[in-house]
Order: C-alpha cells, then sequence, then structure tokens
C-alpha cells in the first residue's frame, strides 16, 4: 500500500467505516426485526403459524392464511410463468439472432422497470374486468366441476394476484435462465444435433438436462421475488383473511397484510404480530435466495474454463 | 414423423413465448400511455391536490416529493456504499483478505433479496417510533438501504476491473494511496459505479411499500424533512384504491410521468454503459 503518511490512514479508515456502517445497518435490521416481535413471540409461540384467526378485536393473531396466501398466489405465479420465461430463455439462447437478443433484452428490461404500484393499477383497472368479466366466468362454465373455479367471479382475488406476480417474476426467472442456457458448452449442443437429434430433442437432452440445477435456481429466485412482492399484489388480492381453495376468492399475503394493517395497528401486539410476520418474510425470503445463488452458481460456473 | 411434429411444436411455443412477452408489455405500457395522456394536464404538474370530493387539482407536491427522497437517500447511500465498495475491492486485492470482507458481502447479498416492505418496518422501528412522526427522513433512510446492496456490489466490482498496472504505476510514481485510490481508481471506474447509482435510483423511484409507513405521504407541501412528505408512487396508490374516478384519473397520469421519469434514469444508465464499453 504504498508508504503510509497521515492521509492515506484516514483514507483507508473512512472506507473501513462505511463498510462496518453497511455492516452494522444489516445486522440491525436483523435485530430489530426480532426485538419488535418478541411481544408476539412471547405470546403466541410458535402457534403463531398454524393458527388462522387474526382478530385485533379480541387480541388473537395467528399467520396461517396469509402463509397460505403467500404460497398459493407465488406457485400459480410459478405456474403461469415458469414455462414461459423458459420459453423465452430458450429462444434466446437457442434460437433469436443477436438483432433480436438486443431487442428482446431490452423489452424485459423494460418489463422489470415498471414499479410495483403500476402493475397495481393497471391490475385493478384492466385485469380485474377482464377476470371478473370474462376470463372467470369462462373457466367457470369449464372447469365449473373443481373446486379452484368455484363461487363468484370478483376480479380481484387469488387468480389475479397470481397473473400478476407472474407477470412480475417472468423478466428475473428468463433472465437467469438465459445466462445458465448460454454457459453450457457448444459442443454439448453439437454432439446431439450429430447424433441426428432433431433441435427440440438436443434442447432437451444437451441444454434442459445440463442445464437443471441452475434453472432450479432460476425459478426459486423468482419465488423469492412473488413471497416478497407487495405493492402490486396488495391492490389486486381483495384482502380478506380468509383461507379459500377456491382461486375466485379474495385472499391476502404476508407481505400484503403488513402493507394493508400496520398503519392501523394501535396496540403493541397487534404491531409486534406484523413484525413478526416482516421477520418470516425475512427468513423465507433470505433461505430462499440463498440456495438460489448457490444453485445458479454451481452451474454456471461448472463449465467456465 | 411424431419427431419431427414434436420438434415443430416445441419451436413454435418457444417463439411464441418471446411474442407473448412483447405483447404483455404492449398491453401494459399501451394503457399506461393511453390513459396517462388522456388524464395529463398543465394543472398536474403545477396544483396541489385539491381536498376529497373536488375536481381537479395536480400531484405537484409528489414529484417533488419524490425528488427530495431520492435525492437524501443517495446523499447517504452513495458514499456510504462507494467507500464500501473499495473497502471490500481493496481487502480482496490485498495478501489476507479478511474475513469480515466476506461477511459483508454475504449480508449484502442478503440484503438484496430482503423485500422492501420489511425495509420499511425496519425504518419504522428505528426512526419514526423514536422521532414519534412520519418523516422524510425516515423514508430516505429506508429508500437508501435498498439502493445499498447495488451501489456497493457495482462500485466493488468495477474497482476490480481497473487494471492493476494502473494502481502500480501510480504508487510507483510517488503518489500518495488515497490520491491513486481517489482521483485515479475512483476516477477510471466511474462510469461503471455511476451505472450502477443510476440503476439503483431507477428501483427506488417507483417503490412504494418502504414510503407506507415513513415517508407516509402528505396532501400538502411538505413543511421540513422531519415531517411527513408525498411522493409520486405513495399518491399513485392512494388514489388508485380510492372510490373517486376523478382520482383514478390523476392515478394514470401519475402512472404515466412516474413510468416516464425511471425509463429516462433506465436509458441514461444504458447509455452511459454502452459508451464506457
Amino acid at each position: 500500500m504504498g508508504n503510509k503518511n497521515f492521509a492515506d490512514k484516514l483514507f483507508f479508515s473512512v472506507t473501513k467505516v462505511a463498510a462496518f456502517i453497511s455492516f452494522a445497518l444489516i445486522v440491525l435490521l436483523f435485530i430489530m426485526l426480532i426485538k419488535e416481535s418478541g411481544l408476539s413471540f412471547s405470546k403466541f409461540g410458535l402457534r403463531f403459524f398454524i393458527t388462522k384467526v387474526w382478530d385485533p378485536v379480541v387480541e388473537q393473531y395467528g399467520a396461517l392464511s396469509f402463509i397460505y396466501g403467500s404460497v398459493i398466489s407465488s406457485l400459480l405465479a410459478l405456474l403461469i410463468s415458469v414455462p414461459i420465461s423458459l420459453g423465452i430463455a430458450l429462444f434466446l439462447s437457442e434460437f433469436a439472432s443477436k438483432k433480436l437478443k438486443e431487442f428482446l433484452s431490452i423489452i424485459m428490461s423494460l418489463l422489470a422497470g415498471i414499479p410495483s404500484v403500476i402493475y397495481g393499477l393497471w391490475g385493478i383497472f384492466v385485469l380485474a374486468p377482464i377476470l371478473r368479466n370474462y376470463i372467470e366466468p369462462f373457466l367457470q362454465k369449464i372447469f365449473g366441476f373443481l373446486i379452484f373455479f368455484q363461487g363468484e367471479p370478483y376480479g380481484l382475488d387469488m387468480l389475479a394476484a397470481g397473473i400478476i406476480l407472474s407477470i412480475m417474476i417472468t423478466p428475473t426467472i428468463s433472465s437467469i435462465s438465459k445466462d445458465v442456457f448460454e454457459s453450457v458448452p457448444r459442443n454439448l449442443r453439437e454432439a446431439g444435433l450429430a447424433l441426428g437429434a432433431t433441435k427440440w430433442e438436443m434442447i432437451k437432452i444437451a441444454v434442459l438436462k445440463t442445464a437443471k440445477q441452475g434453472v432450479i435456481g432460476a425459478i426459486i429466485l423468482g419465488l423469492g421475488r412473488a413471497i416478497g412482492e407487495t405493492m402490486a399484489v396488495t391492490m389486486v388480492i381483495g384482502n380478506v383473511h380468509e383461507i379459500s381453495l377456491s382461486l375466485f376468492h379474495p385472499s391476502a399475503t404476508l407481505a400484503s397484510v403488513i402493507a394493508n394493517e400496520f398503519a392501523e395497528a394501535t396496540t403493541d401486539l397487534y404491531v409486534s404480530a406484523l413484525f413478526k410476520i416482516g421477520l418470516t418474510l425475512f427468513f423465507v425470503t433470505v433461505i430462499l435466495n440463498i440456495f438460489a445463488k448457490v444453485l445458479i452458481y454451481s452451474t454456471t460456473k461448472k463449465y467456465k474454463v | 414423423m411424431k419427431r419431427k411434429i414434436i420438434d415443430k411444436i416445441m419451436q413454435f411455443l418457444i417463439y411464441t413465448s418471446g411474442v407473448l412477452v412483447c405483447f404483455v408489455l404492449l398491453i401494459i405500457l399501451g394503457y399506461i400511455v393511453l390513459k396517462g395522456i388522456s388524464s395529463l394536464s398543465l394543472d398536474f404538474f403545477i396544483r396541489l391536490p385539491k381536498p376529497v370530493g373536488e375536481v381537479g387539482g395536480g400531484m405537484v407536491n409528489a414529484i417533488v416529493g419524490s425528488f427530495v427522497l431520492v435525492l437524501l437517500s443517495t446523499l447517504w447511500s452513495v458514499p456510504i456504499g462507494v467507500l464500501s465498495g473499495v473497502y471490500l475491492a481493496e481487502s480482496s486485492s490485498s495478501a489476507k483478505p479478511s474475513n469480515f470482507s466476506s461477511v459483508l458481502r454475504f449480508l449484502l447479498d442478503v440484503l438484496s433479496g430482503v423485500p422492501s416492505i420489511v425495509i420499511g418496518i425496519f425504518a419504522y422501528s428505528l426512526i419514526v417510533l423514536p422521532m414519534k412522526k412520519f418523516s422524510a427522513i425516515a423514508g430516505s433512510f429506508a429508500l437508501g438501504i435498498i439502493m445499498l446492496p447495488t451501489i456497493t456490489r457495482t462500485a466493488e466490482e468495477m474497482i476490480k476491473m481497473v487494471p492493476r498496472s494502473i494502481k502500480e504505476a501510480s504508487l510507483a510514481l510517488g503518489i500518495n494511496y488515497w490520491k491513486t485510490m481517489f482521483f485515479i481508481i475512483l476516477n477510471t471506474a466511474k462510469p461503471g459505479i455511476l451505472t450502477g447509482i443510476l440503476i439503483a435510483v431507477a428501483r427506488i423511484f417507483g417503490e412504494t411499500a418502504p414510503l407506507l409507513f415513513t415517508a407516509f405521504g402528505n396532501r400538502f407541501w411538505h413543511r421540513s424533512l422531519f415531517g411527513p412528505i408525498a411522493a409520486l408512487p405513495l399518491q399513485i396508490f392512494a388514489y388508485a384504491i380510492s372510490p373517486y374516478d376523478d382520482w383514478h384519473k390523476q392515478a394514470w397520469a401519475g402512472a404515466l410521468v412516474l413510468i416516464l421519469i425511471v425509463y429516462m434514469i433506465i436509458f441514461i444508465s444504458r447509455k452511459i454503459l454502452l459508451k464506457y464499453r
């Protein structure tokens, strides 16, 4: 580091202090979440996660209906988004010309750049009426015998949340899957084609199979995004604390209940229960993210020389 | 024959998904532009919101509020982030990388995945509760934290990309370590770091969830940074879920303005990146 005079030492100390502040902030985030949810932990313990009564009047709080809402809306989003995202990723890595690639990458970044609240606005005034008037009655007519499609089509419901989320996580899943596909070595593809495989068979054997872990990582990353997504979901999901198998039924998620009720939480226990939900979100998303990154990293680095 | 047909079908589906995503973007942007333009007026940019029930008014306070919030967050987050990035880059190039830096790198990675609403309630507990009121300060604290991982990581990577020989040449010429870092290394890495900062700014400009319980929103001009302040995304949210038609229109106008600002920032960051390469 050259000869250290006072100014040099000062500069290095300043960077060290900055790094320490970053570190302290993150640790503090964790500590505050735990501290603020302490009251709820001592009152409800882990029972919190398996009871569904959420009633501020009698001060009973259980998060089960929100966990259910988060899980189902996110899974629904994956169900819609994964096939399309993988299609886009394959299109980009196997078919598209350089020009087309650039064009689609701009489209993706525009889609990813739309703020959550605008997705919500669009969901309320464009998506929900279409769902209510056309898509949901149509689904009911054909699949009405299934429990998932029963009840009054309402438009602002679990299905709306799933669809909005699926649009929002598509850029994430497709761009990461594309990177993973592109890390598959060329010679695997050529070997496939040389054996007489059609293009799709080659993709199935050489690309998808090799990239499987990384794709699962990309999907988990999308799942993490979907679970943490707040505004758009809050605006379209209807915010009802009930567990219903029907996708036409309004619901609520872990994130949406914080957004909706935090400002009106009057008692300490109420606030603490909401912080506990925040802590849950924190843990779930962090674990999903770490898991996803390990999977993606292990695939993309495998073939790097 | 069957193999050929399956091949054709799968290829068709793959192409379709590429077209589908363009179509979805077109529908969303189309609505925002059409509904936004028809609701946009000069009043929107120069007037305060009218009282409930009165038609008209604008969002000038929210537009200004958003810029104030973003400026404040950038003011604290950029120095901390860039300097942390310098620290991380330096410690990884030194002979014995410290444990602290790998822990910090991991924690920043963790932070980048934390939902913004969680950052919002953290800022609430740390700043709003002790101060006993919502404030611009609390809002920009939350937004700054959201920016931190992006800024730090790009700063670290851009500094690492500066060839070692440049640093060694500078030191060999007898230039001080701090001057080398500040005027030569950081200066070389500047366009890349700037791109990272702009990407982070584009993201926080549209953030709503972390502001709900910090900046809170305000139908008037903010009196000070220690009181509640309006923000464009907050105002869009409040108007979108309101029962008034006129407010819905203003929400669309707000959405158009917001998305134009966000896209402008993304556009500039891309331009810088391309020029740099």
